[in-house]
């Protein structure tokens, strides 16, 4: 058996390391080590409450505004009270908005790089793939950063800026969209759907969304060469390197549902196991486990509505600043699959009941949810009303708990808030990465990674193995979320 | 060409990808324009792994020059200066042993944005991570670095300060850097790039007749000025947000918010709320750049007298209720 130490791992937000201990070939063991710790719980402590509408953003540098809505929704809940119709569109824009952009920028910049590296220059498919998405100098970079950034004008006019933006209040939105923001917006929208029609897919969104089965796919990506688009060149590099094979997990897949709008949501909350299974998801099952964290102050695992955290390298079983979060006491897979899966997407019900989680269908559940959001998008825009309210007003109890749930782009986001004598007296922070790169439990149950890379092929004398690489970007890990 | 090596460590990653909203042109093409050369960047490189330690090891080593260093995020010296709180991912040293390496080795050193400024948001409340600057703890000279360093061209720290950073605060840096512009002239005495530091976000803001008469928002989403009591630090602010729009044409105020003057050392510990403006007997603590109290509080107390219905209507509501108009008023 030997040891290899990968990392630090590039094209990821923010520092990982991984231990991986291989026999035959093959991963026998994987330790996940998220290798930063910055302590925004602790920083939160004593603060005014409305203070974390500035602190909790900062956070992440690319799901900041995931964040300001998880801590919006918070607070809301603690101040009992609700959004009007135009807060509930502006804030769903805005964290679509984020959202979409993060998924762009994960299949482009971070996830299909990988296949451009040399390891795979005798590939027929070579050239033609490191020509379009060769780190920084592929055609495909800088045709995407273009339409990401003119996307990205939408937090110009509902946001301010981003990433760290306050617009976004517990009664609504800050901004208030005048009649001509609106058009301009729905221009936005439309330069961002030719960019995903011509570019991404090659066909209308609308075509996409309404593939039903892993048969439809392929003989939708069949009708045009594989070169002609970029869904189509991945789902052609995937048959070729069965990445349906690779990153296997058989956990349960959890969302917190997203986008309310008047007591709806736009995707539905749920677990479902490898079975296919749904059952509604109860947050008060949750629980984080510090058995090997560098973190002390828990004998137990314990809710984060009274979790601790407290940095303290004497735990000699520590190897992670990350807690280990679990649903009644099990480990969790959370992302666009989980999404798809709990909002009974036919194509991706199809696709993991015959594959389960993998590279391919985590990738695949992204893309289509570009092509499920941005029309959603264009609808609510259209349904801004500027002559009506966009933010209501409250002010925050002496006493108060509450509880902020939102899907980031990578999965899960919790916020858990307790207000006493007008001041924060806990705010525990629960990250999607937290979930899917969590290390171990007391149980010595490893976490949703480290199980997809248990009996993953290393090729001999790899350093930084390929496989390794593809798996660990199929998660859209966020590392500086997940130990925040 | 200029070689560029950019690192991340105590932050959030939020200015890299503020970076990649750089538009006209795109980032790539600003990059290619100046001669400028990514060694890595956490976000666009291919390189992983041993692959990254090795250029990092060569620059140390002399074999490949450093031209610029970008650090993103604070430098966490914790626990007990041990810098524990973030060893680099497979090579089980502290980032500020690596970075504190490769400076010595770069031409110029670049703090990219307010957390590798000045310490930030990571050193804000009790600071546990013993969060700093390159250059500075706060406003103290110092940092990591120390006040004495000068990169190999003779320079202190450049910070590009800002939470996030504006894309082209730093793609002007870069080009001036690259273009063999830069010199001390060019920043302020905190470090800052004079082409934004030396305007206030006031400077271009939308809401400047409602400031001009003092005609305030009281919540959320209304019109008025944000200075009196929605905590808006605009007017002492270095920055040119509201001259340099961001994501096409936002900015903070614009955005319904106040600036939080996030370029500035320790803004993560305001003294009071950050959207909530401290008042003595009614006046607000913290005044205009450059203006005498007594003038504030006299020009203040006249253009109150002197504010119009429109505006003092508009000031309080989300919409205009009251166009300018010079016909009799109705309401919309």
């Amino acid at each position: 058996m030997s040891r290899i130490l990968v990392g630090p791992f590039n094209r990821v937000e923010g520092d990982l390391e991984i231990t991986l201990d291989i026999a035959d070939g093959r991963v026998e063991s994987a330790k996940v080590n998220s290798t930063m710790y910055r302590g925004f719980e602790q920083i939160l402590q004593g603060k005014n409450p409305l203070d974390a509408l500035v602190y909790t953003p900062r956070i992440c540098g690319i799901c900041s505004v995931s964040q300001s809505v998880a801590c919006a929704y918070a607070l809301a809940d603690a101040m009992q009270m609700g959004m009007p119709r135009n807060g509930e569109l502006c804030t769903n824009l805005i964290l679509a908005n984020e959202n979409m952009a993060d998924l762009l920028t994960h299949f482009y910049l971070f996830f299909m790089p990988d296949f451009a590296r040399p390891v795979y220059a005798a590939q027929p498919w070579y050239e033609t793939v490191a020509r379009r998405y060769r780190a920084a100098s592929g055609e495909a970079a800088r045709e995407m950063l273009p339409a990401r950034a003119e996307f990205l004008h939408l937090m110009g006019l509902l946001a301010g800026k981003w990433p760290h933006s306050l617009s976004i209040q517990p009664g609504g939105s800050a901004k208030p969209v005048e009649a001509h923001d609106r058009l301009k917006m729905l221009a936005i929208l439309a330069g961002f759907r030719r960019f995903l029609e011509r570019r991404l897919f090659g066909d209308t969104l609308e075509t996409i969304v309404q593939l039903t089965s892993a048969a439809e796919l392929s003989q939708w990506a069949a009708q045009k060469p594989w070169q002609s688009s970029d869904l189509r060149t991945f789902l052609h590099l995937s048959q070729q390197l069965q990445l349906d094979q690779l990153g296997a997990t058989t956990v349960p897949f959890m969302s917190y549902g997203n986008y309310p709008l008047e007591g709806e949501r736009l995707f539905r909350p749920g677990v479902i196991d490898a079975q296919g299974t749904r059952t509604p998801l109860d947050s008060n099952q949750i629980t984080e486990d510090l058995s090997h964290a560098w973190l002390t102050g828990q004998d137990r695992p314990q809710h984060p509505e009274l979790g601790v955290t407290q940095p303290s390298l004497e735990n000699q079983q520590g190897y992670s600043w990350c807690k280990a979060p679990r649903l009644d006491g099990q480990v969790m897979e959370t992302g666009a699959l989980a999404r798809q899966l709990n909002n009974g997407h036919p194509l991706m019900m199809d696709l993991a009941a015959r594959s389960g989680a993998n590279v391919h269908n985590r990738i695949l559940a992204r893309l289509l949810e570009l092509a499920i959001v941005v029309p959603q998008m264009e609808r609510w825009a259209r349904q801004i009303d500027p002559s009506e309210r966009f933010c209501l007003h409250s002010a925050m109890p002496d006493s108060a708990i509450g509880v902020g749930m939102v899907e980031a782009a990578r999965g899960s986001l919790g916020h858990w808030l307790s207000v006493e004598k007008g001041r924060i007296s806990n705010y525990q922070i629960i990250a999607p990465t937290t979930w899917n790169f969590s290390p171990r439990d007391s149980q010595g149950i490893p976490g949703a990674l480290e199980q997809a890379l248990q009996g993953t092929q290393v090729m001999e004398g790899e350093k930084d193995p390929v496989s390794v690489q593809h798996i660990v970007r199929s998660f859209d890990p966020c590392m500086v979320c997940t130990v925040h | 060409m200029a070689n560029l090596l950019w690192l991340q460590s105590g932050g959030c990653g939020g200015c890299s990808m503020s970076l990649l909203n750089a538009e006209s042109p795109d980032l790539m093409t600003t990059l290619d324009a100046a001669g400028i050369r990514l060694l890595w960047h956490p976000s666009l490189s291919e390189e992983s792994g041993s692959e990254v330690i090795a250029i990092l090891q060569q620059v140390i080593d002399g074999a490949i020059p450093l031209d610029i260093l970008c650090i993103e995020g604070s430098m966490l010296m914790g626990p007990m200066g041990t810098g524990r709180f973030h060893l680099m991912g497979g090579t089980g040293v502290p980032m500020i042993n690596w970075v504190r390496q490769l400076a010595e080795k770069a031409q110029y050193t670049v703090a990219v944005g307010s957390c590798a400024a000045y310490g930030g948001i990571s050193a804000a409340g009790d600071n546990v991570t013993e969060a700093t600057g390159l250059q500075f703890d706060g406003d103290l000279s110092g940092g990591l670095l120390g006040a004495d360093y000068r990169s190999a061209s003779g320079d202190k720290v450049i910070n590009v300060a800002g939470c996030p950073t504006h894309p082209n605060w730093v793609t002007e840096t870069l080009l001036q850097i690259a273009l063999d512009e830069f010199d001390p002239g060019q920043v302020d005495n905190l470090g800052r790039p004079r082409s934004y530091a030396d305007h206030l976000v006031h400077h271009g803001c939308t809401r400047n007749e409602y400031y001009e008469y003092k005609a305030s928002a009281e919540q959320p989403g209304q019109q008025g000025c944000m200075m009196e009591n929605m905590g808006c630090l605009g007017t002492q602010a270095h920055a040119d947000c509201n001259i340099r729009p961001w994501n096409g044409e936002g900015s903070c105020t614009s955005g319904g918010y106040a600036c939080i003057n996030c370029t500035a050392p320790e803004f993560e510990e305001p003294s009071y709320a950050f959207t909530k403006t401290r008042k003595i007997a009614g006046i607000p603590v913290g005044l205009p750049t450059d203006m005498p109290k007594a003038w504030f509080v006299a020009l203040a107390s006249l253009s109150k007298a002197a504010t119009p219905e429109r505006l003092k209507t508009n000031a309080v509501s989300e919409r205009i209720i009251y166009p300018p108009s010079k016909q009799k008023h109705e309401k919309q």
